[in-house]
């Protein structure tokens, strides 16, 4: 019996299907092109002193990655329908091996995510220290705490016919309030808002290629609040979750 | 006699006790379960045998832990259900559900015995399930009844101690239903425990020790499925057969009453095949005959006295 097992079927089921795939992964790239090319020479994109290519590269590795994330309810809600996770409560399966596993897949898909960004960014001209891609990609990894348990409280709590919407009317609001698609001001309402939600410190991963130490304490403080709150509504939507679909 | 009893304490087999359990629906709610005992001994075969809507599946689903009680205990093997099944010692096959995607069926099947500690060869359970034609392809392209094997198929690599099967051969034909049963045959010559619910008298006469009758939420009978059959598998012979007396007809062996409409009589039998050579020997007369076994719904109702007072709300119950 090894708990392993099960993650490693369900990276070859992630693996085999191919919309999947390709959905998650070309979309952002299609959108990254889409915004960063046409600017591809701005290196102070509306005063954040980072390069339009840097900005949209992160701020589209962290749409991309929190899509990826939230796409785990999905994969979750999809199971429930079928039944499927009355059978996994019947067996040996422990809810960590399990929630692992869906984690799991979720990183590997934004880890993919995130390599094809870097590729394409490097492409349109984006040069850092070694230090600093990483240092970047840390705070990103560290960002999707909160979504990847989102993802698993959505699952269970969405069907597959309202989760799509769910997840695309959410992804759509936060992305807009974050950043992705054109800086925050550096005050107002809007930031107001958009300091308190993990996307937006999702985005603000590219302060570290200003040469500074990334988040400020807010910034680990909003992620460490929501990944907490967030986790421990999972767990208990996960919990709650025996009936008959 | 001290080493023969268990320790004190620790109890073998399964035991259902005091069982109720109740939905809230928005047209009130529905008791699916009201007082459930059933005690299973180890290696018994025993059927959970009823109409939809008796609290078949819900009484499965308590006994597996996927619902809780509002009142009464379920054990098994001395523990809870939570415990026997991270114990690796329960396999199901549960009535609804269909296959995960994007596996080919000797994978699912191995991903399944991946999860447990003393799992079955899965090329073994392939074999005993008749899917050797099948194992390499995508879940996803499977007819039902092969579906339906490979649901059973995932349930026995698990080499369970309880193997509990809810209306096993509902989506297969007739064919398939005799194959899954030479194969449960086959699986509980190793001493497994085995409850299954169906809804087919045939199914728990053929395969059952033991059948219990469930109806609207109650055992109404539990015994030896011979005593079951004998107690629902009443038949109704009917015949036209003018100027032949009431009182005649049923003193005949095997008949337990007799009526009259005109010219057509209708005697309902203990032992029909009794009662018709009786008939034709006494009356040769009798003409257009007709040997209708009552339905399984006809002799619960019959069981069970007709009504209580809120069975309509019971019949979606457990659907």
């Amino acid at each position: 019996m090894s708990s392993l097992a099960y993650t490693r079927y369900e990276l070859l089921r992630a693996f085999r299907n191919k919309r999947f795939f390709l959905f998650s992964l070309g979309f952002p790239l299609l959108l990254y092109v889409i915004t960063a090319a046409p600017n591809k020479d701005e290196t102070n994109l509306q005063g954040t002193g980072l390069s339009a290519p840097l900005y949209f590269m992160v701020s589209m590795a962290s749409w991309g990655t929190m899509t990826a994330m939230l796409g785990t309810g999905a994969r979750i809600a999809g199971e429930r329908e079928v039944g499927w996770n009355r059978q996994l409560r019947i067996s040996p399966l422990t809810p960590f091996s399990y929630l692992r596993a869906k984690v799991a897949i979720s990183y590997l898909m934004a880890g993919l995510s995130v390599v094809l960004l870097y590729s394409a960014g490097v492409i349109l001209g984006v040069r850092l220290p070694a230090d600093e891609w990483l240092g970047m990609t840390g705070l990103i990894l560290v960002g999707l705490v909160p979504f990847a348990a989102a993802g698993v409280l959505l699952g269970h709590k969405l069907n597959t016919d309202t989760i799509g919407p769910a997840l695309g009317g959410g992804t759509a609001i936060l992305a807009l309030v974050s950043g992705t698609w054109f800086p925050v001001d550096k005050s107002g309402f809007l930031h107001d808002i958009a300091v308190d939600l993990p996307s937006y410190w999702l985005v603000q991963a590219n302060r570290v290629a200003l040469g500074g130490d990334g988040w400020p304490l807010r910034g680990w403080l909003v992620v460490a609040v929501w990944s907490v709150v967030l986790t421990v509504l999972a767990a208990r939507a996960y919990r709650a979750d025996t009936g008959r679909a | 006699m001290v080493g023969s009893t268990p320790p004190a304490g620790v109890r073998t087999g399964i035991h259902l006790e005091g069982l109720v359990k109740t939905f809230a629906t928005p047209n009130g709610p529905v008791r699916a379960v009201r007082g459930v005992d059933i005690a299973i001994a180890p290696g018994e075969t025993v059927a959970l045998l009823g109409p939809n809507g008796a609290g078949k599946s819900t009484t499965i689903d308590m006994l597996l832990g996927l619902a809780a009680p509002d009142a009464g205990t379920v054990s098994l093997f001395g523990g809870t259900p939570e415990d026997a099944i991270a114990s690796g010692r329960v396999g199901a096959m549960l009535q609804t559900g269909s296959l995960l995607r994007n596996l080919s069926v000797r994978e699912l099947i191995a991903m399944m015995a991946s999860l447990y500690p003393r799992p079955l060869a899965v090329e073994e359970v392939i074999e005993l399930c008749g899917l050797q034609g099948a194992a390499d392809r995508r879940t996803e392209k499977l007819s039902g009844g092969q579906a339906q094997r490979v649901r059973f198929a995932c349930a026995l690599v698990s080499n369970p101690e309880l193997l509990v099967l809810d209306e096993p051969t509902v989506a297969m034909d007739v064919e398939g239903r005799h194959a899954f049963w030479a194969t449960m045959r086959a699986f509980a010559s190793r001493g497994t425990t085995i409850v299954f619910a169906t809804h087919y008298l045939e199914e728990a006469d053929a395969f059952a020790d033991r059948a219990v009758l469930m109806a609207r939420g109650r055992v109404v009978a539990d015994g030896p499925t011979t005593e079951i059959k004998a107690r629902v598998g009443a038949r109704t012979i009917r015949a036209t057969l003018p100027g032949v007396g009431l009182d005649a007809l049923g003193a005949l062996p095997g008949v337990a009453a007799a009526e009259r409409r005109g010219a057509a009589v209708s005697l309902r039998c203990t032992d029909s095949d009794a009662a018709i050579r009786a008939l034709l020997t006494a009356f040769p007369a009798a003409s257009d005959i007709e040997i209708s076994g009552a339905g399984l719904e006809e002799a619960f109702l019959e069981l069970t006295g007709g009504g209580d007072e809120d069975d309509d709300d019971l019949a979606e119950a457990a659907a």
